[in-house]
């Protein structure tokens, strides 16, 4: 599980690698990798409705669906507003390819053990999506609007990691 | 005469009050962009909450004693009637980052 844990902290510790730190994102990418971090939730949230057999469980897997594509959906209304194309990037290529590595290993387990295994990649990623959000993401942002709208996804996303800590305490 | 009328009228009055609380509040707590405000808020039992939410987002009013569990719909208003005294600490169950209070005097309002 630890191992497991590792994997998604490094997945999104790329957001912050010294690979960006060289180049300023742009806004178009920024909007991409805003949304890709969303997605991928969404994603872990389905296979979660799927596979999980904890009913706190469930109904978290169901509020990150709901929540992430409230969110998603606000981040296209904005760039359609903004005209501006979401462009894919090194770093949303790296999330997404690191997220599908994470679903086909979560989708080899079942029960109670997928159960604490997605709560616990939940709490680290969440916590991972905060600090890049927090350090890279918003600072780099240069429309106003769109600063806006990271910084309202930085308080879902800490919301979604307490929610993740107290569901997680529940599994022990 | 004029003395006798006034008696009614005030004989009146005051059993409208004892029969109603017809000073009952409503209470405005606006939740926006996961922020609740005011993060807090004094009232009476007897008054009436009015939890607007602007947010795309469901959010709850959930009472850490246990007292109440309102459920905000996205872009809705819920309201609810304070039952019980007290100082409750509140937050959201969706995102438990908002937090916030209220204190509910025992006594209703006059």
């Amino acid at each position: 599980m630890f191992a497991q844990v590792g994997a998604a902290i490094a997945a999104v510790m790329l957001l912050g690698g010294p690979a960006l730190a060289e180049s300023k994102l742009t806004d178009p990418q920024i909007a991409h990798i805003a949304y890709t971090a969303g997605n991928i939730d969404i994603a872990a949230a389905k296979q979660a409705l799927t596979k999980a057999s904890n009913k706190e469980v469930k109904a978290f897997a169901q509020d990150m669906v709901r929540d992430h594509e409230a969110v998603n959906k606000q981040a296209l209304d904005l760039v359609k507003k903004l005209n501006v194309t979401p462009e894919d990037n090194d770093t949303s290529k790296a999330l997404s390819k690191q997220a599908s590595e994470k679903l086909a290993e979560l989708g080899k387990l079942n029960g109670a053990a997928f159960d604490k295994a997605y709560v616990a990649n939940e709490v680290a990623y969440h916590k991972a999506v905060d600090s890049a959000l927090e350090t890279k993401l918003i600072p780099s942002a240069s429309n106003a609007e769109l600063k806006s709208l990271l910084q309202t996804g930085l308080k879902i996303f800490q919301g979604h990691e307490q929610h993740a800590e107290h569901v997680a305490a529940g599994l022990k | 005469m004029q003395r006798g009328r006034f008696g009614l009228i005030a004989g009146v009055l005051s059993l409208a009050a004892t029969a109603v609380p017809a000073h009952a509040a409503t209470i405005t707590i606006v939740m926006e962009n996961l922020v609740v405000s005011p993060a807090e808020a004094t009232a009476k039992v007897g008054d009436t909450i009015e939890w607007v939410n602007k947010d795309v987002f469901a959010h709850t009013a959930t009472a850490r004693n246990g007292d109440f569990d309102v459920m905000i719909p996205p872009k809705q208003t819920v309201t609810y009637v304070l039952k019980k005294a007290g100082t409750v600490d509140y937050y959201c169950r969706f995102h438990p980052n908002m937090k916030a209070m209220l204190k509910i005097d025992g006594k209703p309002s006059p």
